[in-house]
């Protein structure tokens, strides 16, 4: 497992930005060249299997010490070798994209529209990028931070709203 | 319409009179196990291309989570995975162990896992009463239902709920068990394996049933894994990953139990891996209620368990400061929970189950993000249902096990 | 002359009256059987022991609300369930319950029967077209395609019987029957009972052959969009076909009215026996088995019971040349 970090480490130096030690080992990217780094740990170092794919949101979080205002978090597992890595990459708010990994793990695609769906992040690269959960012609966000718990009246979903006019003309 | 094919390039045939044939099997069907929406290009029978449609059940579980207390999101767990909650509460409460370094009694842990591997033999039972039905089968389904009122009525003595648990809390479990239960189920283990006996030659045997599953949707491993598959349909594929096994928890270090494998990936093999299963579970059960006796007299919950109080303020950035419910608050904000970072990852029946949680140092999360296993193996239907009729999708749905309140959370 | 018109307008009357009772207790008695074999009682409210379910249930289909969806082709979607029920029904007049009895001795009966039930088939077509939606066309196909081709495959296992017989007439073949050396042709026809028996349960759709109207998969296929009085004109003519079929076989493969021992005053006792024989054979095979797939239900007609039923003809053919 040290070996490993190290090696990546060398290799990458310019993406990875820095290891931290949590419960897993947690490398912090960034986003140029990171698909040059997944390339590498799926094909040579066997991490076959993409866990999870998701966003996370740091708007005024106390501990934060980076700029960027969204992350997206990987985490990876080698099934042979029994090592669970996590991945983050930091993600502005002006210029909010990402490289899409569904070229190299097909499970990522849905898991990239749930992201861009709850989030707002593009993905590029990825062949169908559209809302999941909620309905298509929603607007806004709903996990960022921003966006409120319960609704009001007035930003309720336009077709909702225009569907109970319509049956109240009716009656 | 077509617009919610995924692949963009179709390849259009050059006589004009030939359209593509589009079957939308709605969110209200018999079949689909909940409001599973599949928008189905057809040529004749066979399925060309099919895209499925979610989000009808979504109620928002990782933007609530963001707004309660840590033991009261377990509450919302529950209504994921609705056929064993057990599971899912696990998840939640493992990952904020681990998030707040509790260290969990041996007698909780053994009590976690009773319940865990109950959980699997309702989850497996009702799949199988529901996967033969659809198949044609009506007498399973009512041979299934009958075992499994027996472990509802169990559940009930145990936590007074039978179908949405929230026994399993941050710090081990709300109460012990009596000797009734105990007794009960000791019964019950005695008298399961030979009605799974039962199931197997209604249906194993039959030339039907054999027909209509060996060959039908074939997943090779390479493709599973790739697919993010896990649970019984990887192991259907010959890749034996088993979280309890690969990353133990509760008291799976403990007992000891096979992990069934299949060879072929069909469905069929499916079948088979989940009915060993019932078998392996009902022996873990087993070995945990005989070690039972030796924790006798040890707490069940964590002695530094946090007793979460509702906080005082709400966290901002918030419209308006008074949310409209009528949440009545009392106390102060403690900080209770060091910040960070914590992924949980159980063997629900279904799947892989996981939970990423981010604190921010207050008694809420910061970020909770559930990785459920329906989500995954909703999204490797159109590969699995290509070349095939329609029947045969009707038996892909059921053999992949998926429950829409686990995909939508 | 009169008298005869008479007589045989009253005995239509009272014998149609009398299918159609015991065609509306067949759908209780299903209930109660498939119950039985799932470990639950059946229906039991209604009545002592549930026995009035049958009216219940026609007293709810007739007051419900009749749906007609928009854009059907009304001529068709009015006339389909009608055309069903009567080629399901007219199948009774020919029967012979007894050795006296029999609404209409013509001499080409079992042709008129397996032509009846090929112009049923034109009810499930028609009703799959004109109902404006996919289901019921997807529904209405595989029906139709499935009652071809197993059409065939019955027909072949009667002309074997036909062939020992020497006549078309239903009363004759019966009689023939009697005085063969083996009292009925079960024991030298089993091969063709066997084939008859598959057939008959794919001819009227049950399970395992119940594809068209699969409830999982296509939400009660061809006849998805009738409701009330139309449905139930639909479900009749389903037990109607599985009456009709049954006492086909019996007269056919059992021996009509043959039995061991005559039992007085009751001449119809050993027909109504065996018919209520292989009425419970068709809900028991109800209870256990699943479903056919499409492909597999038309590779088991044309590959497995047409051949088998060619073979069978060839030999019967043989063993009366040579005796």
């Amino acid at each position: 497992m040290e070996e490993l970090l190290n090696e990546l480490k060398e290799k990458f130096s310019s993406v990875i930005i820095e290891i931290q030690e949590k419960d897993y080992p947690t490398l912090i990217c960034k986003r140029n060249g990171f698909l040059d780094l997944m390339k590498y740990l799926k094909d040579e170092k066997g991490f076959k299997y993409l866990i999870d794919l998701c966003g996370a949101d740091y708007l005024e979080y106390k501990y934060k010490n980076f700029e960027e205002r969204f992350e997206v978090v990987y985490h990876l597992y080698n099934l042979d070798n029994k090592i669970l890595l996590r991945l983050k990459v930091r993600v502005p708010e002006k210029d909010c994209w990402q490289y899409s990994v569904t070229p190299l793990w097909r499970t990522a695609n849905w898991f990239e529209r749930e992201c861009y769906d709850m989030f707002g992040i593009n993905f590029k690269g990825h062949p169908n990028l559209k809302r999941i959960l909620m309905p298509d012609d929603w607007e806004g966000h709903p996990l960022r931070k921003d966006y409120p718990v319960y609704l009001e009246e007035e930003q309720e979903w336009k077709t909702y709203k225009e569907f109970k006019e319509k049956i109240k003309e009716q009656s | 319409m077509a617009t919610y094919l995924e692949i963009n390039k179709k390849q259009v045939k050059e006589e004009k009179w030939e359209e593509p044939f589009y079957l939308n099997m709605g969110p209200q069907h018999p079949s689909t196990h909940g409001v599973l929406r599949l928008f189905l290009e057809l040529e004749g029978e066979t399925i060309v291309n099919c895209a499925p449609i979610i989000g009808y059940l979504h109620r928002g579980v990782e933007k609530l989570g963001e707004n309660l207390n840590y033991n009261q999101t377990i509450v919302l767990s529950d209504r994921l995975d609705y056929i064993a909650s057990a599971a899912n509460n696990t998840a939640f409460a493992l990952a904020f162990e681990k998030l707040m370094g509790l260290e969990v009694p041996r007698r909780a842990k053994l009590l976690r896992t009773i319940v865990c591997e109950m959980a699997r033999i309702c989850n497996h039972l009702l799949w199988l009463a529901t996967h033969a039905l659809d198949i044609g089968a009506m007498t399973v389904f009512l041979y299934c239902f009958r075992d499994r009122e027996w472990l509802l009525n169990i559940y009930e003595k145990i936590c007074g709920a039978r179908l949405t648990h929230t026994y399993v809390r941050v710090g081990g479990v709300r109460q012990d068990f009596t000797q009734e239960i105990i007794d009960e189920l000791y019964k019950f283990t005695e008298e399961f394996p030979p009605r799974i006996y039962d199931y197997e030659t209604l249906i194993d045997v039959n030339r039907i049933w054999l027909k209509r599953t060996k060959g039908v949707a074939v997943v090779p491993a390479e493709d599973a894994i790739n697919l993010g598959l896990t649970g019984p349909v990887l192991r259907g594929s010959g890749v034996p990953y088993d979280v309890r096994k690969f990353k133990p928890y509760d008291a799976y270090g403990e007992v000891d139990f096979i992990v069934p494998t299949g060879k072929n990936g069909d469905t069929y093999d499916r079948y088979r891996v989940r009915m060993e299963e019932l078998r392996q579970a009902n022996r873990i059960i087993r070995q945990c209620l005989d070690k039972l006796p030796e924790t006798q007299g040890e707490p069940v919950v964590a002695e530094d368990a946090p007793d979460l109080l509702i906080p005082e303020k709400i966290r901002k950035p918030e419209p308006k400061p008074v949310p409209k419910k009528g949440v009545i608050f009392k106390g102060e904000e403690v900080p209770v929970v060091p910040p960070g970072e914590a992924f949980a990852s159980i063997e629900s029946p279904k799947g892989e189950l996981a939970v990423y949680v981010v604190s921010d140092g207050s008694s809420r999360p910061w970020r909770l993000r559930v990785r459920t296993p329906s989500f995954v193996h909703i999204s490797a239907i159109p590969y699995m249902a290509k070349n095939h009729l329609i029947a045969d999708l009707i038996a892909i749905i059921g053999t992949l096990d998926i429950v829409l309140g686990d995909s939508d959370r | 002359m009169l008298e005869k018109l008479i007589f045989f307008l009253i005995a239509a009357v009272i014998l149609l009256v009398i299918a159609l009772l015991h065609v509306a207790y067949l759908t209780y008695a299903e209930r109660k059987v498939i119950a039985r074999m799932q470990q639950r009682l059946g229906p039991n409210r209604v009545g002592p022991r549930g026995l009035l379910q049958p009216i219940a249930d026609m007293l709810k289909l007739l007051t419900k609300e009749d749906l007609v969806p928009y854009g059907v082709d009304k001529p068709i979607f009015y006339i389909a369930p009608f055309i069903s029920l009567v080629c399901a029904g007219t199948g009774v007049a020919l029967i012979p319950l007894w050795e006296k009895f029999v609404i209409s001795n013509i001499n080409v009966g079992l042709l008129f029967i397996l032509a009846l039930s090929s112009l049923s088939a034109y009810g499930v077509i028609l009703s799959g077209w004109a109902s404006n939606s996919r289901y019921a066309f997807l529904g209405g196909l595989r029906a139709s395609a499935q009652v071809i081709s197993y059409e065939i495959a019955m027909s072949l296992a009667l002309l074997s019987v036909v062939l020992m017989a020497g006549s078309l007439n239903l009363m004759d073949i019966v009689k023939a029957q009697i005085n063969s050396p083996y009292k009925i042709y079960l024991i030298p026809q089993i091969i063709a009972f066997y084939v008859f028996i598959i057939s008959a349960i794919a001819e009227c759709n049950r399970v395992p052959f119940d594809l068209p109207e699969a409830e999982t998969e296509l939400v009660a296929g061809y006849f998805v969009e009738y409701s009330a009085m139309r449905f139930a004109i639909f479900y009749l003519a389903e037990y109607f076909g599985m009456v009709v079929m049954s006492a086909l076989a019996v007269t056919c493969f059992l021996g009509g009215w043959v039995g061991p021992f005559e039992v007085p005053y009751v001449p119809f006792f050993w027909f109504l026996i065996k018919l209520y024989f292989l009425l419970f054979v068709y809900i028991w095979v109800r209870a256990t088995l699943p479903r056919y797939r499409y492909d597999q239900l038309m590779g088991l007609g044309w590959k497995v019971l047409i051949p088998v039923g060619i073979i069978n003809l060839f030999l019967t053919a043989l063993l009366k040349l040579i005796f």
